[in-house]
This record gives C-alpha cells, structure tokens and sequence, in this order.
C-alpha cells in the first residue's frame, strides 16, 4: 500500500463530540508519526476513550476529520481498519473460550487465513509470556494476563497504528511494568502507537511525545523532558494548613535561596524533580 | 466469507463448551407439552382425524425452532451489552451481511437442534410421519426468519428489559395463538382472520400437513421465503445502524 510511506501516521484534525448537552471533544488536533508512541494524558472524563473510540470507528464525531497515513478515514472505513489494533478499557475477550480460539476468531475477523493465525499468535504469545496458557480458557487467566492478551489480539494482524485505551488500568505495579516493557517492545518493532492513561509516570517511561487533554481540549503536546524542563529541573513543595503549593526551579542555586527564605519562615519543605505531574497541574492551573 | 465464518465459529464454540447444557434445556419445554397437552390432557382425543400427539408434535417443532432461533437475542444481548464482544466486531472490518449471515445461522442451528430432540422424542413414541426436503425447508425458512428478528430486536433494545417485553408481547403469544397447540377453525371467528396471518400459523399449518398428509401449499413456501428475506434486510439494517457501517 503506497500510502504507507506517508510520515504521519495519524492525523486528526478538528475533532467535535457531544452526548447531549456534554462536550466531550473541543476541536481535538493531534498527530502522530510513524513509529511513535504518542500517549494522551488526563483525567477520568477528559476525553480519551472518546477519542479512541473515534479513531477506532466505534463512534461517529460531529465534526471533524481523520487521516491514516494520508488517506481519510471515513472514505474506505473497513480498508483502514485493518490497519489499526484495538486494545479497549474493558476486557471484551470471550471468557468461555480459550486464549487461542480467540485469537482465531479475531484473525478471521480480520481476514487471515488458519496457518497465518497460528504462525502470528505463536510468536506473539511468546512475546507476551503467555505461550505456556495458549489452551487455558480466558476465565482462567489472571488480569495482568487478560491485558496481556489483549494485546496480543490487537497485534494478531500486524496493524501500523495500535490503540491502546488505559492498558494498566487496575493492575498491580509490578504487573504494570511488565506491560511497559512488553509496549516498548511492541514499538520497537516499528509499530505506532496512541496510549491513553491516566499515570503520568507511565507516559513518562514510554512515550516519545505527550499531549495533555482536558475537558475535551488538548492543552499542550511535546516531547516528556521538553514539557519538563520548560517549567523547571527541582520542585520545591511547601506545605501549610494541609495544603501544598509547589515552586519550579530551572537550578540548584536558585532553589536553595528560596529554600533559605522558606525555612526562616519556618514552612515544612520538600524537595524533587519537576515531573510530568507537575506539567499537567500547571497546565490546569492557566487554563 | 472468514468474517461470516468468525461470528458462527465464534458461537459454535461457545455452544460446544455448554453442549450438554444446552441439550438438557432445549429438551425441557418440548418434553413438558408433549407430557403435559400431548400425553395428558390430549389423551384419547382425535383431531384432524389424527391422535392429538401426532397433531402437537409437528406445530410443536414449528414453535420450538421458533423460540430457539429467536432466543439468539439474549446472548447476542450479553455480549453487546456486558461482554462488550460487538465493540470487538464493530473495530474491525467485517462487514454487517456476515455478521448477520453468521449469528442468523448460528440461531438456525439452534433451531435444528430442538427439531432434532423432537423429532427423537417423537421417535420413541412411535409417531409417524413423512419427512421430506419442504418439510425441513418450511422449517429452515422459519428459523432464519425468526432468528433475524432476534439479531434485530437485540440490536435495537437499549435495555435488557426492552428484550423481555418483545418476547412477552410477540413471540409468547405467537408460540400459543400460532396453531401449534389447536388448529384454528376452532377460534374464534373474530380474531381467526388475525391469528390465520401469523408467521408461525404459516409454518405450522404446512409442516403439519407434509407431516401428517404429505401435502402443502406452495404460495406459502414463496411467501415465507420472502418474509425471510425481510427479517435479513431489517437485521442487516439494525446491524449497519449498529456497526456505523
């Protein structure tokens, strides 16, 4: 497919939603290149599953456009949705059936033939650490598992763009590493990929670009360590009647003097790096 | 062709997990009116010029593929509305004549298998009759009719609750009204018009005379083609409604 070599892999332009009387998309603009991991940020409510599920094809906008690698979604739905991978929120793998009989039916779904299915999920499995569960039935796996799987099946038929909806939502720390590491792989492999969450430390530790989204806007984009060090390097936290103000520093030298001045004032004062936490507090406190 | 062959696969597997579930409940309600119109309170009864069994068994295989094939609704409920399955479809570029295609036959399926645990049953109790290609044919057409309007009704509910009045209000009393359980020229002249235009009526009046005479009317294999054929093109409409597609 020719199109392909097109640079941007997604593009979205203008995007509007309404559920009766609330906006969930603003006139959402967001890119991503090929080969990135663009992970949108915010809170519960914010938008991003909205958006996901645009993409996806799960919903219709009320206005605005959608381009893959170039081409518009919306004039050959079913040719662009082969080329993306779907990992939604809620686990909607079939509980009754086993972790390969699913798989089997979401390559048919997808047009692939039985020995392509079975070449594919043997090596994802593998990839997913999941190989020794191929004949467990789904009910039988454990969450992180689940997610694991999920995956799995949203790669079955090697998409160019993977859209992965709050993948570590509910899982234990240690499982959410494992899945991180598991998504740096996915991408190293060439895939591109939007992620939404809700942890900033997650973004954080995988993404190349991130974009802020609130209350159906997208606040800001960039690169993780471009946001962060355009408000500072330290974050200096002080507290007082249970409430924390924090205070960016862009060095030691000046962090220090202020620390100076706070502690003869006799506040209690914690020191930090600025992290992508601190991005997004600000970028709620000037909007 | 592997998208139609996804969605039937998909559910011949979930039915193969339950088989012998399925089997146990699908016998139960044929088993109870055969014991209870068929054995009990039609003893000794002739109708038609035949035993009262031999009368119930074919409008009861008419009902029963009836009910199973329209009963594809609560699963097709279950996964679109809990297990989100249909979110799984709607992504991915299988188009809404397979998804239709594959859930429609499935029902039929489901459809076969009751007829079959009648037809045994009616086997052990020595009932004869001639089965032949119309036979199964009235009953084929009647289950993929009735198994589109289950993919339609499921997909155009918003609750589960819509389902449970639909099949309350439509297919209860088609299952009673539409001669499985008494010919109707015993009805009521007034509402016998109403009762003679049921789909059901139609199937169970033709199934019965191939099955008892050999004999049915051609006109109503044509028009029950074609009342399945607009139960496929509302299902596929409520599943591109559906689907965005």
């Amino acid at each position: 497919m020719t199109f392909l070599s097109q640079a941007l892999a997604l593009q979205i332009k203008n995007l509007h939603k309404s559920y009766r009387s609330i906006h969930a998309l603003r006139g959402i603009n967001l890119e991503i290149k090929r080969g990135e991991l663009l992970a949108l940020l915010g809170p519960n409510g914010a938008g991003k599953t909205t958006t996901i599920r645009i993409i996806s094809g799960l919903t219709d906008p009320d206005a605005g456009e959608i381009f893959f690698f170039g081409h518009n979604f919306k004039e050959k739905k079913g040719k662009f949705k082969r080329l993306l991978g779907l990992v939604p929120q809620q686990i909607n793998l079939d509980l009754e059936l086993t972790v390969m009989e699913n798989l089997i039916i979401h390559g048919l779904l997808f047009d692939m033939n039985y020995q392509e299915i079975k070449a594919k999920a043997e090596e994802l499995l593998h990839l997913a650490e999941l190989s020794d569960r191929k004949k467990a039935k789904v009910k039988e796996l454990s969450g992180g598992m689940r997610r694991r799987l999920l995956i799995v099946r949203a790669l079955l038929h090697s998409p160019k763009l993977l859209l992965l909806d709050e993948p570590t939502v509910g899982l234990d720390p240690h499982i959410r590493r494992k899945m991180w590491h598991f998504i740096k792989q996915i991408q190293e492999k060439g895939t591109s990929i939007l992620l939404t969450t809700h942890y900033m430390e997650e973004a954080e530790y995988l993404a190349n670009r991130v974009a802020f989204i609130f209350n159906g806007k997208i606040l800001k984009v960039g690169e993780p360590s471009t946001l962060v060090k355009q408000i500072g390097e330290y974050a200096l936290d002080v507290y007082q009647n249970e409430k924390v103000k924090s205070f960016y520093f862009q060095n030691r030298q000046s962090m220090e003097e202020k620390i100076l001045e706070l502690t003869k004032a006799g506040f209690s004062l914690a020191v930090r790096r600025v992290t992508l936490e601190d991005v997004f507090l600000k970028l709620l406190e000037e909007n | 062709m592997k998208g139609f062959l996804a969605v039937y696969l998909r559910e011949l597997l979930i039915l193969r997990n339950r088989f012998f579930r399925v089997l146990l409940s699908f016998s139960v309600n044929p088993f109870l009116y055969i014991l209870a119109f068929g054995l009990g309170l039609g003893k000794g009864l002739t109708v038609q010029g035949v035993s009262y069994l031999e009368f119930l068994i074919p409008g009861l295989m008419s009902a029963t593929s009836m009910l199973q094939a329209f009963a594809i609704n609560v699963e097709l409920n279950v996964a679109r509305f809990y297990l989100k399955i249909y979110e799984e479809f709607k992504a991915s570029p299988v188009n809404s004549f397979a998804l239709a295609l594959g859930e429609i036959l499935f029902g039929v399926t489901r459809a076969f298998i009751s007829i079959l645990i009648i037809l045994l049953i009616a086997l052990l109790a020595r009932i004869k009759m001639n089965l032949n290609l119309e036979f199964f044919l009235f009953l084929f057409l009647n289950a993929f009719f009735f198994a589109s309007l289950g993919l339609t009704s499921a997909m155009l509910i918003k609750t589960h609750g819509d389902q449970t009045l639909i099949t309350n209000f439509i297919i209860t009393p088609m299952m009673f009204l539409g001669g499985t359980f008494f010919p109707l020229e015993n009805a009521p002249t007034l509402i016998r018009p109403l009762l003679e235009i049921l789909p059901l009526t139609l199937v169970s009046k033709n199934v019965r005379a191939i099955a008892l005479y050999g004999t049915y009317q051609i006109t109503d294999l044509v028009l029950l083609f074609f009342l399945a054929l607009a139960g496929f093109l509302l299902s596929l409409y409520s599943l591109k409604k559906e689907t965005l597609e």
